[in-house]
């Protein structure tokens, strides 16, 4: 990557080739909300556009922190993280009803659940990262990360917001995998989950939640009202075929039959208009992107930067794989954004997030590999 | 200190196997994660590529949104193109549920600018709540032009409501035409329900209820259009799309000659009586009328309960169709008929029977309508005096089961191939059949009975006019009503054309050479009517009363009244139009409004028009004016009764009531009719001593 020597240095540094995916994707975006929009720049391509290249700037920032700060910092942010999350439930109670931001002022909102999804990956690696290798198949091992997993997940389960909760959850979940724990848990903890699901959705879930699995087990039971989502997103994808309506050609989105056309469901507008080769398009980037994650942390030195690395490349693989089930019918609409697509700064932070602290593993293993 | 551990041996875990079991595991998960890949794509190829024609449809049909034109339907036209029923231009206005906004002020306003009664505005309000989404739901229909363009001019105000014009069905001819041609109203939510037709819940759209418009449904329909409009999930129109005109359905053309309908519609005046005219050359029917009769216009706009039930309470049944549905005993309108019977079983018309008045079968005595007796008669003046005793005698002789045949023949308790429904077929009896339905034997009484037309005989208006068709024709002519249905070329009855000579004669004398329809005589030269008179009693003349003289029809209450027939052709010698005429509870009682006179005019009117026409005009203010002026005084007497206020502007309810021919009124009023006349036949059975309620003719000058 060094070869173009008239470039300085830190810029040369930069893992171009995932920059620039990353870059496609965000620019491609600006095309769909642009027509989500109607064939206008406002209101979502403009500010989704300029949010795009300040979050960016902070991921290539973020990549020059040393892998160590990360490590140093991660049990400090998770506290901190806890307590607003706390804090976020109290206003929320003094408010009445369900409350997920926190007002900053000067115009600035904080959703600390969106900041909890690297930071549960964080906290866990660390945790694993300090525990001595003899220790990992022991229950020391485990009801320590189950706890660290546990209380974000409940506290954000209570705002309630069942995509984020589902979210941490398995983002940590998969960093206690990766750091040895024994695989019979792992399997024996999807048996139970099986057994507990049916449970969950009749007792644990409110209303409405219990009604978005149900109509996800059966669209058509409800065809206009919650099943409506699944089904006009389903509508589409499907009547896009191979190459799409075309570009601003889409009359789901256009005609408004489409709901959340340019959040949840964006990649529903996409495909409406740019066909599967869209979708299979976007499908191969994010793979490029995870499985540059991946690689990253089979190259990292320290098990902390191993562990963080494949945690964080899981979270955006989950972002993405449970966004595109919910959007095509195969999982319940449980409210996960497509990062880089779907409208909003939160999955976009989330994701920038990620990228940058990946970034910067990816840096020190190449500086370490160096000699 | 002793720890849990959750390996089975415990095994040691080094920095290495630590780093060598992670790699093992990310590589796993990666493998997972293209698989997920894998199948997520695998998910949009599905969509896109193997259900795409599914999802491409819905997505159209969401796009686009299709509303349905009520096609016009096809006109019903008479033998020379003149319309029965049409359609008419109806302005109307609508309201489309997804652009109805502040509905309150909405509404408010259109029932100041269409003063909406309180009862429409519930029915609006109910109709919205159940309205889904574009399909318009009806505020109004028929408005007069100044409340409509009201409408029209004040539409910014009012949005989501819809002037358009439409087309409804017009009568012009009203309750002279009801029972022929029926009515069309909305569909009912069951027919809804059945066929799922979206065109069955689009306003503005009537299907037949009864009477021709809902058998020829299928010719007089036609095809719906289509009105396509792109929109958006809210509703908002984006762009008008092709429209797809409608296809009017096709013309139906009847034999009805509609001038001589509505004549002899008028013609019957204040009675409940039914006319068929049949041309004797083809077994077309002329005049199909059936009165009084409901206004189908009204009927097709829908009507309230208190009009239903007017029409429901009225004794004159203005809910049946007479001509098919009303059984009445013939009378001596068969009296030619049995007389070709004895013809073709070989008696002389020459041979004479004596009348005394009376004749002694077995125990009872069977008397002749006229009390002191008509002498000795042959066939012929048999006919022309309606002498009962000639028959009695005649028919005891020979036995019904040789008379029955010839009746059937002509037409009596036969079924015709009309578009139809709810007919009723009367009955011709013999011995087979008593025994069926009675588990009896014939008897004397009952051949004497059956003989003048009373007992167990009872046809309908349309049979009485198809014999006398027959007997004019000597043809067993088919009774039609669709132009393009006539049954031409009827074969010859088995009938000697001496003997249909000598039963011509004789009609022609109960006319014109001094016999009891002597009121029936035609006043235009070269044309002269043969026929013959009927009576028919509804009821028991005990020993004591007949003693005491019968009582008048007048002095009865109208329910016990005689039913007054005739049947004839015109002209005697060369026959060209047979007719039927019934009054039910008729009575003979005024002389202009009674059978002989009322066949006399409708045949003039077939001869010469403008008498016809001119006599009429004379008569008609006697008996209160014509259909529509003593309706709408019938009216307003039955809602002052009532205390009901007078009929509000475009009310409407009562869209789903049963067809008037199947209407429960109707049901009993027939049923009370069969019930009573089998009651007097089985009443005069053997057992049943009181043979002295023979039947009777009363003498009509």
């Amino acid at each position: 990557m060094s070869g173009l020597n008239f470039v300085p240095a830190p810029l040369a540094q930069l893992p171009w080739r995932i920059l620039l995916l990353v870059i496609a994707i965000g620019g491609f975006d600006l095309f769909v909300l642009y027509s989500a929009a109607g064939g206008s720049i406002r209101p979502w391509a403009l500010s989704q556009g300029i949010r795009f290249v300040v979050f960016l700037a902070g991921a290539i920032a973020l990549s020059r922190v040393r892998e160590t700060t990360w490590s140093s910092l991660a049990l400090p942010a998770y506290g901190v993280l806890c307590v607003l999350l706390v804090l976020v439930e109290l206003i929320g109670a003094v408010r009445g009803g369900g409350q997920r931001w926190l007002d900053l002022g000067i115009g600035f909102r904080l959703q600390p659940s969106e900041l909890m999804k690297p930071c549960i990956v964080l906290a866990c690696a660390k945790f694993y990262d300090m525990l001595p290798p003899n220790e990992t198949r022991r229950f020391g091992a485990i009801w320590p990360a189950a706890l660290l997993i546990l209380v974000p997940a409940a506290l954000v389960m209570k705002q309630p917001d069942l995509g984020t909760a589902l979210m941490i959850t398995i983002g940590g979940v998969t960093v206690m995998f990766l750091a040895g724990v024994p695989l019979r848990l792992f399997i024996g903890g999807a048996l139970a989950l099986g057994a507990a699901v049916p449970l969950t959705v009749n007792f644990v879930l409110r209303g409405y939640q219990r009604n978005r699995i149900m109509v996800f087990l059966d669209p058509e039971s409800d065809p206009l009202g919650i099943g409506y989502h699944i089904s006009q997103s389903k509508i589409a994808i499907g009547s896009g075929g191979i190459f799409g309506k075309g570009f601003l050609n889409g009359t789901q989105s256009h005609l408004d039959y489409l709901p959340e056309g340019h959040t949840d469901f964006a990649l529903a507008t996409m495909m409406e208009e740019w066909g599967l080769v869209g979708g299979v398009l976007l499908i191969i980037a994010f793979v490029g992107i995870v499985q540059w994650g991946l690689a990253a942390s089979l190259q990292a030195q320290s098990r902390f930067a191993r562990l963080t690395a494949a945690g964080l490349a899981a979270t955006i693989f989950y972002y993405v794989a449970i966004n595109m089930a919910m959007v095509m019918g195969l999982a319940p609409v449980v409210g996960v954004p497509l990062p880089l697509i779907s409208n909003g700064g939160s999955s976009q932070m989330t994701f920038m997030l990620c990228l940058g602290i990946l970034m910067s593993i990816d840096r020190t293993n190449r500086q370490t590999t160096r000699w | 200190m002793k720890r849990a551990t959750f390996a089975q041996s415990p095994r040691m875990v080094t920095e290495a196997s630590q780093s060598y079991s992670f790699s093992r595991r990310a590589i796993l998960l990666g493998g997972l994660q293209g698989a997920v890949g894998v199948a997520l794509a695998g998910r949009m190829a599905w969509l896109a590529i193997a259900e795409n024609a599914r999802y491409s449809s819905l997505s159209e049909s969401n796009r686009v949104n299709m509303t349905l034109v009520p096609p016009r339907r096809g006109w019903i036209v008479d033998r020379h193109g003149v319309p029965i029923a049409n359609n008419r231009t109806d302005f109307r206005v609508d309201i489309i549920p997804d652009r109805l906004e502040n509905k309150g002020h909405v509404l408010g306003l259109l029932r100041d600018i269409l003063k909406l009664p309180p009862e429409e505005m519930d029915r609006l309000v109910a109709d919205l709540e159940h309205a889904a989404g574009f399909q318009p739901v009806q505020v109004a229909e028929n408005l007069d032009w100044e409340r409509f363009a009201a409408v029209s001019v004040r539409l910014p105000e009012l949005p989501g409501v819809a002037p358009t014009r439409g087309f409804s069905r017009s009568y012009p001819a009203g309750a002279a035409v009801a029972h022929l041609t029926g009515y069309v109203g909305a569909a009912s939510a069951e027919q809804y329900k059945q066929t799922r037709d979206p065109l069955m819940v689009t306003p503005g759209f009537k299907l037949g209820k009864d009477g021709l418009e809902k058998t020829l449904e299928s010719t007089l329909r036609g095809v719906a259009g289509q009105k396509r409009v792109e929109v958006t999930a809210r509703g908002k129109l984006v762009a008008e799309l092709a429209t797809k005109p409608d296809q009017p359905g096709t013309n139906a053309r009847l034999t009805i000659d509609a001038g001589l309908q509505e004549y002899a519609a008028r013609r019957l005046g204040t009675q409940s009586g039914s006319v068929v005219v049949i041309d004797v050359a083809t077994g077309e029917m002329l005049a199909m009328v059936s009165m009084p009769a409901y206004d189908p216009n009204t009927f097709s706009d829908g009507i309230s309960h208190l009009e239903w039930k007017m029409l429901s309470d009225n004794d004159h049944v203005p809910l049946m169709n007479k001509v098919l549905q009303g059984l009445y005993p013939p009378g001596s309108t068969v009296k030619p008929m049995n007389g070709l019977a004895l013809l073709g079983a070989g008696v002389p018309a020459s041979d004479r029977v004596v009348c005394t008045g009376a004749l002694r079968v077995g125990t009872g005595i069977f008397h002749c309508h006229k009390k002191s007796g008509h002498g000795a008669l042959d066939l012929k003046n048999a006919i022309m005096q309606s002498c009962d005793i000639y028959f009695y005698e005649m028919i005891r002789r020979l036995g019904y089961d040789h008379v029955a045949p010839v009746a059937r023949r002509l037409g009596l308790g036969q079924k015709f191939d009309l578009p139809f429904n709810s007919q009723r077929y009367g009955t011709v009896p013999d011995t087979a059949w008593k025994l069926r339905r009675y588990k009896q034997p014939w008897t004397v009484p009952d051949s004497l009975n059956a003989s003048i037309g009373q007992g167990y005989v009872l046809t309908n208006p349309l049979q009485l006019a198809v014999m006398a068709s027959r007997l004019a024709s000597g043809r067993a002519l088919q009774p039609s009503i669709l132009a393009d249905h006539v049954h031409a070329d009827a074969p010859a009855l088995p009938i000697q054309p001496d003997h249909l000579q000598t039963i011509h004669e004789a009609m022609w004398g109960v006319v014109n050479g001094g016999g009891t329809g002597g009121a029936a005589r035609m006043l235009i030269p070269g044309v002269q009517l043969a026929g013959k008179t009927g009576t028919a009693q509804v009821r028991r003349i005990t020993m004591a009363e007949r003693a005491g003289g019968v009582l008048k029809n007048g002095a009865l209450p109208f329910k016990m009244r005689d039913h007054a027939l005739f049947q004839g052709f015109a002209p005697h010698d060369k026959p060209r139009y047979a007719i039927g005429v019934v009054l039910e509870h008729g009575g003979h009682t005024v002389r202009n409004l009674d059978t002989p006179a009322i066949a006399r005019d409708i045949m003039t009117y077939l001869f010469d028009r403008d008498r016809a026409l001119a006599s009429l005009a004379e008569a008609e203010p006697t008996w209160g004016g014509d259909i529509k002026t003593r309706m709408a005084a019938e009216t307003a007497v039955y809602r002052a009764a009532a205390g009901a206020p007078p009929l509000a502007v475009g009310a409407q309810t009562e869209l789903n009531a049963t067809a008037p021919t199947d209407a429960p009124a109707v049901r009993a009023a027939s049923a009370a009719d069969v019930a009573a006349a089998e009651d007097l036949a089985n009443s005069a059975a053997p057992g049943n001593t009181v043979a002295e309620d023979g039947t009777t003719e009363r003498d009509v000058p």
